[in-house]
């Protein structure tokens, strides 16, 4: 990568001044009810923390080079530029405090889409060399590497042995001409190998065709989290690659939220070409083989059991139903959270908060909220679709000392199948 | 009185036709600046339409969720008193009607005056409570600059002269009127270059929104 500067820095913030960002500052009456919907604001009062506030720099930019009096301003010396200040003290603002989960792209009254601007704001940062060390490093390592975890194929390797020799499963991994090839994320083959099992189970149990790929199987991409397309457009590029040299008709992403935006809806963008495959969630693809009769379930349980969307997936992403139908399957005590679908609340690490120690002890506390939802309830497990999610709500329960099992709901479906 | 009516004739005619000239222009340019940067097409395989989402965001933005009402309820009450004091005394007074049928030839049925009278009243109010708020909540307090202090007076300034003119509370009529007229220029001239173009930009804004959400098949 190139040397960060703040002229870098500034260039990558012009480039990311499209219509709608032009359309979105113009709008903004400073109205500060976006601050409501952010779950850093409502847990802190601290207004600092006001989304479109975030966007302090690239409004800067915007306003300074992009309006005709903003120009005028410039010339008269009656701006305040972007200056490496602002932008070191903008770090825990875009950083720290935001996880794209655009809750309050939902509530703006004039309609501004601030998750989106984020975003690219993130673009300049990088460029400039402000952003969080640890997700630097993340990202580095994907590049290096090939995971923002530092796993190996080796170490994917070694649990699908276990599994295999476990369960009696087979995990076909580079099979030419496969139907199938579903991703994983780095915590799922470290904390969650139940995600593996879990798939091969459904698999076989649908009878279709599929592969693991030794050097596309990593799904999350800290290019998109740490806003570095250059970084995001690399990583695509290997799945790409993968899927490709495999002839797979289906790329599958995992029960993990960034990797589906950057796979299904970034990806081909950053790569300036469409897919020759079909990008499917995991639970897209088990709610088609419902509807299609390929999954037999067993009686559906009566447990109380309730269900945290992750932002990526749902809000952002449209899979919103899919998990619903699929919860219907094999559960008759599914209770919603009061804010849930669209509305849910963000679990606050997100966006690379997680992989973020600057901002431990501020997601921690404002895991409260995800913390109340949950405990409203009253369900005695969680689902939810993401293993970022998952880990980051464990964690913040154990801070707050609650006890709640959870489970993904592709494992959770795996459970429920009819053995043959 | 000749000053007065001087200054009326000059208030409704040469200012005016400046004023406007600038106005139409400008936000002419403004429109112009935003959709020139254009937005580039997707790759991605869409989930949903575009168009359709796009046009209920439009419309459905206008009205608050549940929960953002719940916690700030002088905000968007304040808000909603404003606009629809102003739109009311705007469009449906009998003589701005008249005024605009005279420019352009064509008007529309007005409310009667002591309805309009009140919309005033309530506008105002609207604009006093939002005051009000900017200064007091921390959230708007952080957020606001001069700007949008000089957006706030821009808006107040014809509604208050307007008031005062129709119950004749500045003497002579013609001052009162001049007055109004003058601080509706101050309005159009400042419009294109400050937030006041909401107004318009608002439009677009709800439409990005909820179009690249119906891409995704999201409804935002």
């Amino acid at each position: 990568m190139n040397e960060a500067t703040l002229e870098r820095g500034l260039n990558a913030f012009r480039e990311q001044v499209d219509a709608p960002v032009a359309a979105f500052f113009s709008s903004c009456v400073s109205c500060g009810l976006c601050a409501e919907a952010c779950l850093f604001y409502t847990e802190t009062g601290d207004p600092k923390y006001t989304p479109i506030r975030k966007l302090e720099p690239l409004r800067r930019v915007w306003e300074q080079e992009y309006t005709l009096i903003g120009r005028v301003k410039k010339v008269l010396g009656l701006v305040e530029p972007v200056t490496d200040e602002l932008l070191q003290e903008w770090q825990e603002l875009l950083y720290d405090s935001c996880t794209m989960c655009a809750r309050c792209s939902l509530v703006c009254p004039v309609g501004n889409d601030i998750a989106y601007m984020v975003r690219k704001a993130r673009e300049g940062m990088v460029a400039s060399g402000n952003s969080p060390t640890d997700v630097q490093a993340a990202a580095e390592r994907a590049v290096r590497i090939g995971s923002p975890m530092g796993v190996r194929y080796k170490a994917l390797a070694a649990q699908i042995q276990h599994i295999e020799a476990d369960t009696g499963l087979v995990i076909p991994v580079d099979q030419v001409g496969a139907d199938y090839m579903p991703l994983l994320s780095s915590m799922e083959v470290i904390n969650f190998p139940e995600y593996i099992e879990s798939l091969a189970r459904i698999f076989q149990h649908a009878g279709l065709s599929w592969t693991l790929c030794s050097d596309a199987f990593e799904a999350t991409n800290t290019g998109i989290q740490i806003g570095s397309s250059d970084i995001a457009r690399e990583l695509v590029q290997r799945i790409v690659d993968g899927a490709e040299r495999l002839q797979v008709k289906y790329v599958i992403a995992p029960e993990c939220g960034h990797a589906y935006t950057s796979i299904r809806w970034d990806g081909p963008d950053l790569i300036g070409r469409r897919f020759p495959f079909k990008v499917l969630h995991i639970l897209e693809l088990l709610d088609e083989l419902r509807v299609s009769g390929r999954l037999k379930t067993e009686k559906p349980s009566a447990e109380r059991i309730t269900f945290h969307d992750p932002c990526s997936i749902g809000r952002k992403g449209g899979v919103i139903d899919s998990p619903r139908r699929l919860l219907g399957l094999v559960s008759s005590n599914f209770v919603e959270m009061k804010d849930h679908g669209t509305w849910n609340w963000c679990c606050g690490g997100g966006g690379g908060v997680s992989a973020n120690t600057d901002a431990e002890a501020l997601r921690t506390r404002v895991f409260r909220r995800k913390k109340d939802q949950i405990e409203e309830t009253g369900a005695s497990k969680l689902i939810t679709a993401c293993a970022n999610c998952r880990l980051v709500i464990e964690e913040g329960l154990e801070a707050y000392n609650v006890e709640l099992p959870m489970e993904g709901l592709t494992e959770l479906v795996a459970h429920h199948l009819v053995e043959d | 009185m000749n000053d007065a009516m001087d200054f009326l004739l000059w208030a409704r005619g040469t200012a005016f036709d400046v004023a406007l000239t600038i106005f139409i222009i400008g936000v002419i340019i403004r429109l112009f600046e935003i959709l020139s940067l254009g937005r580039p097409r997707s790759l991605a395989e869409p989930k949903g339409n575009q168009l359709l989402p796009g046009m209920k965001s439009v419309i459905s933005r206008t009205l608050p969720d549940n929960g953002t009402f719940k916690r700030q309820p002088l905000t968007v009450i304040a808000g909603y008193l404003f606009h629809i004091g102003l739109l009311i005394s705007l469009l449906l007074f009998i003589p701005h009607i008249e005024l605009f049928n005279a420019t352009v030839g064509f008007g529309w049925p007005g409310l009667p005056n002591p309805i309009v009278d009140a919309a005033t009243v309530i506008a105002i109010t609207g604009l006093l409570a939002a005051l009000w708020n900017r200064l007091t909540n921390p959230v708007m307090k952080l957020l606001s600059d001069k700007e949008d202090y000089l957006v706030w007076l821009l808006t107040f300034l014809p509604l208050l002269t307007g008031y005062l003119a129709y119950h004749r509370m500045i003497e002579p009529y013609p001052l009162a009127l001049g007055l109004h007229i003058l601080s509706i220029e101050l309005l159009l001239i400042l419009f294109p270059f400050t937030k006041l173009m909401h107004t318009f930009t608002l439009f677009l804004a709800r439409w990005y929104n909820g179009a690249m959400s119906g891409f995704r098949g999201v409804q935002s």
